[in-house]
C-alpha cells in the first residue's frame, strides 16, 4: 500500500547552499504511523520536516530532485494553504510560532480556525476544548508573549491541533519544557496516534523516542542511513557509528556490556533494565510492552 | 571577587503578576549553581534579578559591591553575562565573529585581547567554521552557541545562561560540558537555568529548586532528587539514573551513571 507520506529519491539544496541538505532521501509513511527522526543538528531534519510539509518548494526555493508526495499528490501541485489543513507542524522554537497579532491565548489557538473558514459557534468549542487538553485553560486571558517559554510551547501545540490535521510534524516539541510538561506534550502525542494521526518527530530526547515510536529514522549529513523499526535500530551495531544519544537506559546497558556483564536483550526502556538483567526469570519478550 | 547576594528578594511585574517571593541566596565566587523548577516557576525572573536586567520590587540584590538598584544594566553586564533562552531576542549583528566581538569591543578591551578572547570563544562553542556566516542562517542550536560565545567573549566574572541544554545533539551537549570545564577552571561563577536533571547533576555542584516563586530546596543533587516532598511540591523528575537505581532496588543517592554501572557490576559480575 502506498504511504500518506512519499519521498523518492529526495535532494535538495537551499538557494545559497553549496552543498545538498539531503540526498537521494526515500521514505514511505504509512498512514497511522508514528515515526521518529534523529539524527545530529545539521543532519538535515528540519530541512526533511519542510519538505513534507511542502515549505520547500512553496516558501524556501533553492533546488529539488526527485518527489514528495501527500496522499499520492504531489506536494508543489497542493497550494501551500490546502496543505496547511492536511499538517500541522509544531515548530522547534515557539518564539517563532506565535502569530504576533492576537492579544490573547484563546484568540492565538482560534487563530488557525478562523483562516480556514470555520464558523464562530464550531470554534469556539473547539478552542475550549483544547485548551483543556493541552493544560492551558488558566492562560487563557494572558498575552501569547507573557508567557514563558514553556508556556507558549504548549499554545503553540494547541494553535495547531486545534486545526485536526491528518498529519502532525513536531519538530523538537518539548524543548523548552520542564520534565512534567514534556510527558503531558508526549501524552498529547499518543492521544494524537490513538486517534489514527500519523506523526513524524524530531526529538532528542531518547528515552521518549524509544517508548513513543513505532519506526526510527536516522539521518547523517543529508542521508537516511537507517530506517526501521526503533528497537531494531537502536539494537544495531551501526547506530553507534553516528553519535547521536541512545536512551539513558541503553547507554548504562552498553557500558554494562563493555565491563563483561551480559544481558538478555539491549533494553531501550527503563522498565526493562531488571529484565535484561535476568532479576525476573521469565521468558522475556522486548516487544511486548503492554 | 564577585560574591552574588541576594538578601529577601521579591520581584512584581509592572501588570501586577507576582513572580518572586523571599528570594534569598548567597553564591560565592567559583560556584556553579543551578536552577530548577517548573515552567513558571520564577527561575527566569530570578535570573534577571541576579544581572539587573530586572531590578527588586523588595529586598536587594548585590553583585559584589554593587547594588543593582544602584547600576545600569550596561554597568552591570561587565560583572554578569547573560544568555538568553530564545538566542534571537539576543543576536543583532549579521555575521557571527561581528556579534561575538561586540562585547569583548564595548568591554574596551584593547584590539589583540579583542581579537583573541572572539577566537577563543568561539573556537570553545564549536562554531569556528561558521565565524563567517550569518547568525540567521543558523541553526536554532548553533545560534545558541553564538550567544553563548558572545557573552563569555567578554569574560565577566559571573555568567548566567537560560536553558543551554534546549535542543541540543549529543555533539553540543559534550561541547556545553567542555565549556563549563574551562569556566571553571578560569574561577569564573556559572549559574545556569534548566528542565535537564542529567545536565544539573553532571555539572552543577548546587542546585536549587523553585516552586511557586519561591525557593523550595537548595543543596547538593543528592539533597534535591531523592527528596519525595521537593519532587513532588516542584513537579520535577529525578534524572533517569535515579529511576533505574529504585528499579534494581539500589538504595537513595545514586544519581551517575557511572555509579549506577559500578553497582550493577558488583552485584552481576561476582555472581
Amino acid at each position: 500500500m502506498n504511504g500518506i507520506i512519499q519521498l523518492k529519491n529526495v535532494s535538495y539544496r537551499y538557494p545559497v547552499g553549496e552543498d545538498w541538505a539531503l540526498r537521494n532521501v526515500s521514505i514511505d509513511i504509512q498512514r497511522g504511523e508514528l515515526v521518529s527522526i534523529v539524527g545530529n543538528n545539521s543532519s538535515g531534519k528540519t530541512t526533511l520536516c519542510n519538505l513534507i510539509r511542502g515549505f520547500i518548494p512553496h516558501f524556501y526555493k533553492g533546488e529539488v530532485e526527485g518527489s514528495v508526495e501527500v496522499d499520492g499528490q504531489s506536494v508543489e501541485d497542493y497550494q501551500l494553504g490546502q496543505l496547511g489543513a492536511r499538517i500541522g507542524y509544531v515548530f522547534q522554537n515557539p518564539f517563532i510560532q506565535i502569530s504576533g497579532v492576537k492579544e490573547t491565548v484563546f484568540d492565538e489557538v482560534a487563530f488557525g480556525l478562523e483562516n480556514l473558514g470555520v464558523p464562530v459557534e464550531e470554534i469556539i468549542p473547539r478552542v475550549e476544548e483544547m485548551l483543556k487538553l493541552v493544560k492551558i485553560e488558566n492562560l487563557r486571558e494572558k498575552n501569547p508573549f507573557e508567557l514563558s517559554g514553556g508556556q507558549r510551547q504548549r499554545v503553540a501545540i494547541a494553535a495547531i491541533i486545534v486545526m485536526d490535521p491528518d498529519i502532525l510534524v513536531f519538530d523538537e516539541p518539548s524543548s523548552q519544557l520542564d520534565p512534567i510538561g514534556t510527558e503531558q506534550v508526549f501524552d498529547i502525542i499518543r492521544l494524537m496516534k490513538e486517534r489514527g494521526k500519523t506523526i513524524v518527530l524530531v526529538e532528542h530526547k531518547m528515552d521518549l523516542v524509544a517508548e513513543h515510536s513505532d519506526r526510527l529514522i536516522v539521518l547523517d549529513k543529508g542521508t537516511i542511513v537507517m530506517d526501521g523499526p526503533v528497537r531494531e535500530v537502536l539494537e544495531a551495531p551501526l547506530y553507534r557509528s553516528f553519535n547521536i544519544q541512545y536512551p539513558h537506559v541503553t547507554e548504562v546497558a552498553l557500558e554494562l556490556q563493555e565491563a563483561g556483564v551480559e544481558l538478555r536483550f539491549l533494553p531501550i526502556r527503563a522498565d526493562e533494565l531488571p529484565l535484561c538483567l535476568g532479576a525476573v526469570e521469565r521468558k522475556v519478550n522486548p516487544d511486548d510492552n503492554n | 571577587m564577585t560574591t552574588i547576594e541576594i538578601k529577601e528578594a521579591g520581584f512584581t511585574y509592572p501588570d501586577g503578576t507576582r513572580a518572586l517571593e523571599d528570594l534569598t541566596l548567597t553564591i560565592p565566587t567559583g560556584m556553579r549553581m543551578a536552577i530548577i523548577g517548573q515552567n513558571g516557576a520564577g527561575k527566569t525572573t530570578a535570573a534577571k534579578l541576579l544581572n539587573g536586567l530586572l531590578k527588586p520590587t523588595e529586598g536587594s540584590v548585590q553583585i559584589g559591591d554593587w547594588k543593582t538598584t544602584e547600576k545600569t544594566t550596561a554597568q552591570l553586564s561587565r560583572k554578569v553575562g547573560y544568555v538568553f533562552q530564545n538566542p534571537d531576542d539576543q543576536i543583532f549583528h549579521n555575521e557571527v565573529i561581528e556579534e561575538v566581538r561586540f562585547g569583548p569591543k564595548n568591554m574596551g578591551f584593547d584590539n589583540d585581547k579583542v581579537e583573541e578572547i572572539t577566537r577563543w570563544a568561539i573556537e570553545l562553542c564549536g562554531i569556528s567554521e561558521y565565524a563567517e556566516e550569518n547568525p540567521y542562517n543558523l541553526p536554532y542550536s548553533m545560534r545558541k552557541f553564538v550567544t553563548i560565545a558572545s557573552v563569555i567573549a567578554m569574560d565577566s566574572d559571573v555568567i548566567i545562561m537560560d536553558e543551554p541544554t534546549a535542543g541540543q545533539d549529543k555533539i553540543g551537549l559534550e561541547i556545553l560540558g567542555r565549556l563549563l570545564d574551562v569556566l571553571k577552571e578560569k574561577g569564573k561563577t556559572v549559574i545556569t537555568i534548566t528542565h535537564d536533571m542529567e545536565f544539573a547533576t553532571a555539572h552543577f555542584d548546587r542546585i536549587v529548586v523553585m516552586a511557586n516563586r519561591r525557593i523550595i530546596a537548595d543543596g547538593q543533587a543528592t539533597d534535591v532528587f531523592y527528596r519525595p516532598d521537593i519532587l513532588k511540591e516542584s513537579m520535577l523528575k529525578p534524572p533517569a539514573v535515579a529511576h533505574m537505581a529504585a528499579l534494581l532496588g539500589f538504595g537513595d543517592g545514586v544519581l551517575h551513571r557511572s555509579e549506577l554501572v559500578e553497582l550493577i557490576k558488583k552485584r552481576h559480575l561476582v555472581e
